[in-house]
């Protein structure tokens, strides 16, 4: 039998406070105490965030704002980290200058990748929830769908390398059917492979949230539509979709926040050749230009928070997790 | 409803196949392929069977030193995983009870997880950046810089980790029954001696698997590490390197040997917490089955 520990459990023991000064610790206890501990449990990950996170996103948005030259920055305030970023853009109007069509092509990419994923996740999802009925099947086959997560990203990009190049297993497969004469080039280091990579790398975190919503539905539900009459599709339209919804919206977040900010894929996967927000900001920063970097960095920041605001109006993220 | 298997089933089963096989397909092709010839190039077919490209890359490639940034991403990876386990475990301990900030910390977790790596990387190399010029102005000209693996490196790591460990426990603990805390106290159970006795041992496999995700993520990531490590770079980071310069196996090599270490750590999670289910299973409590 454990003897009673001083200061926490004793409060709520059955001894009754003695002195008038153990009185009054006694009535403190139980409103000091509960919240200290949850500061203590809670404080280092507050700290982490705020240490590694949360300031370094106001020094972000502060250095956009400074001067700089080939070297160093120079903390003065400046505007020249927007305006070197939107150069020449208002002479062109109504023409889109540089900058502009490349956030409208990273903009056409995140749609591509995100309909694409959308419809893989969806029916994996559905397909793990619905027609696996086995616990134990329902375990593994989502485990088979993890495991690739946890393993590098950049290995399974360069593992596209042997199907997908000049002379990979695509095209000499496609050669020797006879569909092509040659050898396509179109297939490695260019959009195709992006968008494919992107896909590859990132279904996942679609079919997480989607799995998560539809293992609650109801199943009698989806009874009770068959039984009124309902078609298999009138019940994915009507019963499913909507129910699954809060997955749908969180898996979408993900990808779409995922792809918008993206450089490595894009980078490896494009041959370096592909402009997008992400690669911008990374081109200006291997040029040292902190403040156009930082710049570019709120924009990008600014549209994504616009992206997610839109869709957190479709569904309370908080209650979902 | 239809008994028996449909036709939906059969098509989302063969939709299902072909989504593993685009998974695992590609990943499958590099590995064998590593194990060719000295002849041997970035494509099929293979060109004779030999562990030549493994032993070449014990040597070193050359221009980078792939054993002391195998060892470097390796520590880090095992620091990242244990900060990781506790310091979730301790907020999943303290979200299950209302605190001021709760929602700051909840918001913070969730906006680490979707704003841009590339942002978040950006910001904490400022972030030192500044640190060191104040260092050097007021206090020590010959200051280097107070990036490192350990400081800048670790924070943008655990600001990858500890999202993905927070909502781990917050999916434990919704099916988490607190009753069973609540009978340790009544027995007279200290905090410290409930959670210690009762609610770490039911959670277990959990926290492994949030060390698992600590350490893989860590292991493999790129765009964080990317302008935060400092003046030392991880095992991704040169292998992201070698991408645009190697056009022999060697880079199917390294990423056989990286798997390699992905693969023996998810394996060594995962039979973990099957056995500790197991011994659940088998030892656990029949307490309250006899009244349903």
């Amino acid at each position: 039998m454990p003897g009673p520990v001083p200061g926490i459990d004793s409060a709520r023991g059955f001894q009754h406070p003695a002195t008038p000064a153990d009185r009054a610790r006694a009535l403190l206890r139980p409103r000091f105490w509960p919240s200290f501990i949850s500061w203590l449990q809670a404080g280092p990950m507050m700290l982490v965030f705020l240490a590694f996170f949360l300031v370094p996103l106001v020094f972000v948005v502060i250095v956009s704002f400074w001067d700089y030259n080939e070297y160093q920055l120079l903390p003065a305030f400046s505007g020249r980290g927007y305006t070197d970023t939107f150069e020449g853009c208002v002479a062109k109007l109504p023409e889109l200058c540089t900058i502009g069509r490349t956030y409208v092509k990273t903009v056409e990419l995140c749609f591509l990748v995100w309909a694409i994923t959308l419809f893989i996740g969806f029916w994996v999802a559905y397909f793990l929830a619905f027609h696996i009925k086995s616990k134990t099947w329902q375990m593994g086959l989502s485990l088979l769908c993890t495991i690739p997560f946890w393993t590098s990203n950049v290995i399974r990009m360069i593992a596209w390398i042997p199907l997908l190049g000049r002379n990979g297993l695509v095209n000499s497969a496609l050669v020797d059917v006879g569909l092509i004469k040659q050898p396509v080039e179109w297939l490695l280091y260019s959009e195709f492979s992006v968008v494919l990579a992107l896909v590859h790398l990132f279904t996942f975190f679609m079919v997480v949230p989607i799995f998560n919503s539809m293992i609650r539905i109801d199943k009698a539900l989806i009874e009770a539509a068959y039984d009124a009459g309902a078609s298999a599709f009138q019940t994915l339209v009507n019963v499913v979709i909507p129910l699954a919804k809060p997955g749908i919206v969180i898996g979408s977040i993900f990808v779409i926040t995922i792809v918008m900010g993206d450089f490595v894929t894009i980078g490896v996967m494009g041959g370096q050749q592909i402009a997008a927000a992400g690669k911008i900001i990374e081109t200006r920063l291997n040029a040292l230009q902190f403040p156009a970097a930082a710049a570019n960095a709120v924009i990008l920041l600014a549209i994504t928070f616009l992206i997610i605001s839109m869709m957190s109006r479709i569904v309370d993220i908080r209650k979902e997790l | 409803m239809k008994e028996g298997r449909s036709r939906g089933f059969y098509v989302l089963s063969a939709f299902f196949a072909a989504y593993v096989l685009f998974l695992y397909g590609p990943m499958l092709a590099i590995y064998i392929l590593s194990f060719q010839g000295p002849q041997g190039g970035l494509t099929f077919p293979m060109n004779g069977a030999s562990l030549f490209w493994f032993s070449k890359l014990t040597q070193g490639t050359g221009i980078v030193d792939l054993g002391t940034a195998f060892r470097r991403s390796l520590a880090l990876g095992f620091v990242v995983m244990a900060l990781t386990v506790v310091l979730s475990v301790a907020a999943g301990m303290a979200f299950r009870r209302k605190f001021k900030a709760q929602s700051i910390l909840f918001y913070s977790a969730i906006a680490s997880l979707i704003v841009p790596s590339i942002i978040t990387s950006l910001g904490i190399s400022l972030e030192f950046r500044i640190v060191d010029d104040l260092i050097k102005a007021h206090w020590n000209d010959n200051f280097e810089t107070s990036m490192g693996l350990f400081t800048s490196g670790l924070g943008a790591h655990l600001t990858w980790t500890l999202p993905f460990g927070l909502l781990i426990m917050f999916a434990i603990f919704n099916r988490f029954d607190p009753r069973l805390e609540e009978a340790a106290r009544d027995l007279g159970a200290t905090p410290w001696q409930t959670f210690r006795h009762v609610v770490l041992p039911i959670i277990l496999p959990s926290v492994i698997g949030i060390g698992l995700f600590g350490f893989t993520l860590s292991w493999d990531e790129l765009a964080r590490s990317s302008q935060a490590i400092g003046p030392v770079n991880t095992l991704p980071l040169e292998l992201q390197g070698l991408t645009t310069t190697v056009t022999k196996p060697d880079i199917y090599a390294l990423g056989t040997v990286i798997s390699a270490v992905s693969f023996a750590v998810i394996t060594l999670a995962l039979g973990t917490i099957h056995l500790i289910n197991k011994r659940q299973a088998a030892k656990g409590s029949d307490a309250g089955k006899g009244l349903v």
